[in-house]
């Protein structure tokens, strides 16, 4: 017999797979054989793991494999959790099932979070159909419900998965910390679980890859910065620093400062904003850095556009820009900042010689 | 605080000679775009819509369309330049740590 510990879907191959996650802390039998128990708190090496991954290392591979799991001592009658394999999703949501006797049937969206598994389709109906049958759910539980959480819409098609298996698909909360006030309530969502927000914290959150995507800016900004010091003294002096100072502006503008005040931006344009930020922080910090009052047009012209562009990336990161509104924003102001990238460089040019 | 993006650009329509008004919509959408008024869905909210396509996915008699999509400026333009026309969110960055 086989006792080893795996998630139902991958029964037989834990033979071969001898590694077992710290979190997983026991197994309970159940008609569609032992199905692993998971703990319900964080370990250093799982908070570690979150902040690794906050900051952009090895995001693409933190994944649990995919199957069905256990929560405390669930029976045939307990609510079926549906979640993605992303372990930063996955943790988020086994913390908020202390004292919850509950199954998590965790869906192969390929190690990525339930919203964007959603939209590309990965969290979606024919995966949640296979994996319904891949574990025989239906010998583990009586009833025929499964909890979705409702940023999974955009992938599943409720009335399809019923269709094909039988499972009524209730959508949860948006949220996990509301996942105990849900299921204490009956699996009824109380006003304002349904709603997405983006508060401080999750913008401060996002700034470190906002940081390090936006990165790429700054060995360009050096080689140019010490490119005109160059043909300006024709050699490399400490005054670089200063000179750097106004690009440096710009790029903590796009990707740090954007962030914080975004609620607090006076369009809904993320390229105006950016720009109108970029025209507000840059000549200040300029010119109490020293920099000279006859470089700030040129100035101007260059750098605010690229505040604007970093800025206009986060909206990859936000909750509620539309695909339409990104690709209207590219349209029109696209052109109008290169246009004004360009006449900045050939201003700085010509000032110095 | 509200945020807000664009107004008059989504692709949402609803056609109501479809609509059974069982209320799906108004329960998957993140942005409280619906309301269900006399048995009927009505667009309440409409620039709060983010083309997410969770209602068009679950509108059973398929009442709702949406062009859905991922709402980022980094997957419109690698789109943009490999041509493709509707962008796939490629960097899953889109609330790597924010929306477990």
């Amino acid at each position: 017999m086989n006792d080893s510990i795996g998630p139902a879907s991958c029964r037989g191959l834990s033979d071969t797979v001898p590694f077992q996650p710290a979190w997983i802390t026991g197994s309970i039998r159940t008609h569609a054989g032992r199905i692993p128990v998971i703990s319900t708190r964080l370990t250093r090496r799982d908070r570690l793991g979150a902040i690794r991954v906050c900051l952009g290392i090895g995001r693409m591979r933190y994944a649990v494999l995919p199957g069905l799991y256990a929560a405390g001592r669930p029976g045939p009658s307990s609510p079926v959790l549906v979640t993605a394999n992303y372990k930063l999703t996955f943790d988020r949501l086994r913390v908020r099932l202390d004292g919850i006797d509950a199954w998590i049937l965790v869906l192969d969206t390929q190690g990525i979070n339930v919203w964007c598994a959603a939209g590309k389709g990965t969290f979606g109906t024919e995966e949640l159909v296979r994996k319904i049958q891949d574990v025989g759910l239906d010998r583990v539980v009586g009833h025929r419900i499964l909890v979705l959480p409702q940023l999974g819409a955009p992938g599943v098609a409720a009335h399809d998965v019923r269709r094909e298996t039988g499972f009524r698909v209730e959508y949860g909360p948006v949220d996990a910390k509301d996942i105990p006030r849900y299921l204490a309530d009956g699996c009824r969502v109380r006003p304002g679980m349904r709603r997405v927000r983006f508060p401080l914290k999750d913008r401060l959150a996002l700034i470190p890859l906002e940081l390090i995507q936006a990165f790429k800016f700054v060995p360009i900004f050096l080689i140019w910065v010490i490119a005109l010091r160059f043909i300006r003294d024709h050699r490399i002096s400490g005054e670089i620093i200063k000179d750097f100072i106004p690009y440096l502006t710009a790029f903590l503008g796009g990707s740090v400062l954007f962030q914080i005040l975004l609620p607090w931006l006076p369009f809904r344009s993320f390229l105006l904003n950016g720009w109108l930020l970029g025209m507000a922080v840059i000549p200040a910090v300029s010119l109490a850095a020293g920099v000279e009052r006859s470089f700030l047009p040129s100035l101007l012209l260059m750098l605010p556009p690229v505040t604007a562009y970093i800025a206009f990336n986060f909206t990859g990161a936000t909750t509620y820009t539309s695909l339409s509104g990104v690709r209207k924003e590219l349209a029109r102001g696209l052109p109008a900042l290169i246009l004004s990238v360009v006449a900045g460089m050939v201003l700085q040019i010509v000032m110095i010689r | 605080m509200q945020m807000r993006y664009l107004k008059n650009v989504t692709t949402l329509a609803l056609d109501i000679s479809k609509c059974t008004g069982c209320g799906m919509c108004a329960e998957v959408c993140p942005h409280a775009v619906f309301r269900i008024e006399g048995r009927k869905a009505v667009i309440e909210d409409r620039d709060a819509c983010m083309e997410c396509g969770a209602c068009a996915r679950n509108c059973a008699p398929g009442a709702l369309s949406v062009r859905a999509g991922v709402g980022c400026a980094a997957a419109v333009i690698a789109g943009k330049l490999r041509g493709t026309e509707n962008p796939a969110c490629g960097c899953s960055g889109t609330g790597c740590c924010e929306n477990g």
